[in-house]
């Protein structure tokens, strides 16, 4: 037991290790979030807090629940496949509160051009036109529904 | 009142069990949607797109983009001739506004959407030192932007050049695939509001989604897959010339 006899200093040394060793594990647990490698290397909570955002644009599945004389005239139409907030825009707030609100007109001069503005880029089948040639500057409504935008021969000569 | 031994082992169970459900936090918001049962991706068809930038505007607000920052943006390429290994590419504000013509007709113009590529072997992820960014197991990457430093790493690691720094809230931001519409059914902004159907949301682990007979009827390619990335952005048509 002789060669023992300073083995307080030992003893002390490991109290200061042990205790270090526990503050380490206190401040650890309060400093890393509860829900932290829950999925892997990152905070899981954080997985439901970005799927909560709230969404912009309803989607037209939305739409679709009461505008139906709409998706009727559009599915025979070439725009049948062009979704309802690609022109009129995000419409959450819409869906949510039909009622009280109520999406702005639009003004088919600026908003049809913004796809069909001819250029060399554009795939060769796509319909695109000079717009100052082609309409003058007469609204592109006047003769196109852009809800069906192709011109029956009925409608030119009636 | 003394306790007994009895007692004291109930209380201790009842309280293991109170603090379990205390580290386990609060239930999923959705809890129709399972994680495990998705693996999402996106489908590119080049030679339907027209550039309108329908795209990069809705990108922008649903997920509220800061003004000169793009998460989608869409690139026109013009090869003039053989020389495809030098096209010029322009990308006026992302694409947002259109493109107006090029002086120079002539040579190959095409059209190209690019966004975050939300590879499985993300080098992005792997640089982040908290752990902010991940790969979600839908195969999403994310940013977690209350745990984000804002220290750069990942802008840096990204090949794709996907990534930049929010200068409002200085944290990293990315494409989330609209992660908070595609857990609610919905499929992305960008998806959903493109007219010609040139952006695609697809789901590899559903095995009803068209993306399976797409993938073998057609040759598609990703985009630098010499990175070896896992990159999960398939792109129909496209040309050597795009980097």
């Amino acid at each position: 037991m002789k060669d023992l006899k300073d083995a307080g200093h030992l003893l002390r040394l490991a109290a200061v290790f042990a205790a270090v060793f526990l503050m380490f594990l206190l401040v650890r647990g309060l400093l890393v979030p509860r829900s932290f490698g829950q999925y892997g290397h990152y905070r899981g909570a954080a997985l439901s807090e970005i799927a909560s955002r709230p969404v912009t644009y309803a989607g037209h599945q939305a739409c679709e629940v009461c505008h139906t004389d709409v998706v009727e005239l559009k599915s025979k139409g070439k725009h049948a496949r062009v979704a309802c907030e690609s022109c009129h825009g995000p419409l959450a707030n819409h869906a949510d509160d039909p009622a009280s609100i109520q999406p702005a007109k639009l003004e088919t001069p600026s908003l049809c051009p913004r796809c069909h503005t001819a250029n060399q880029a554009k795939p060769k089948g796509f319909p695109q036109v000079a717009p100052d040639d082609h309409s003058g500057g007469v609204p592109c409504d006047t003769c196109h529904k852009p809800h069906s935008p192709v011109i029956e021969a009925a409608e030119v000569n009636p | 009142m003394s306790m007994t031994r009895r007692h004291f082992l109930l209380l201790t169970a009842a309280a293991a069990a109170a603090w379990d459900s205390v580290v386990a936090g609060t239930p999923e918001a959705a809890p129709n949607y399972n994680r495990s049962e998705h693996w999402y991706g996106m489908l590119m068809n080049i030679e339907k797109c027209i550039g309108c930038g329908s795209c990069v505007r809705a990108c922008q607000l649903e997920n509220k983009v800061p003004d000169g920052y793009y998460r989608t943006w869409v690139e026109r390429y013009h090869v003039a001739d053989w020389t495809v290994e030098s096209p010029s590419v322009d990308s006026p504000d992302g694409g947002k506004n259109g493109f107006v013509e090029l002086k120079d007709s002539g040579g190959k113009n095409f059209f190209v959407p690019k966004l975050c590529n939300h590879c499985a072997d993300s080098p992005c992820t792997q640089v982040c030192p908290v752990g902010a960014t991940f790969v979600s197991p839908d195969g999403v990457v994310l940013v977690d932007p209350n745990y984000c430093l804002g220290c750069r790493y990942c802008v840096q690691a990204c090949p794709y050049g996907c990534r930049f720094l929010n200068p409002a809230t200085e944290t990293a931001e990315k494409c989330s695939l609209c992660y908070h519409r595609i857990t609610k059914g919905l499929t992305t902004a960008c998806c959903e509001v493109c007219p010609t159907g040139t952006r695609q949301l697809v789901d590899f682990k559903n095995p009803k989604d068209p993306i399976h007979e797409f993938l073998k009827t057609h040759s598609v390619l990703v985009l630098k897959p010499y990175m070896a990335t896992k990159a999960k952005v398939y792109y129909y048509g496209l040309d050597g010339s795009v980097r």
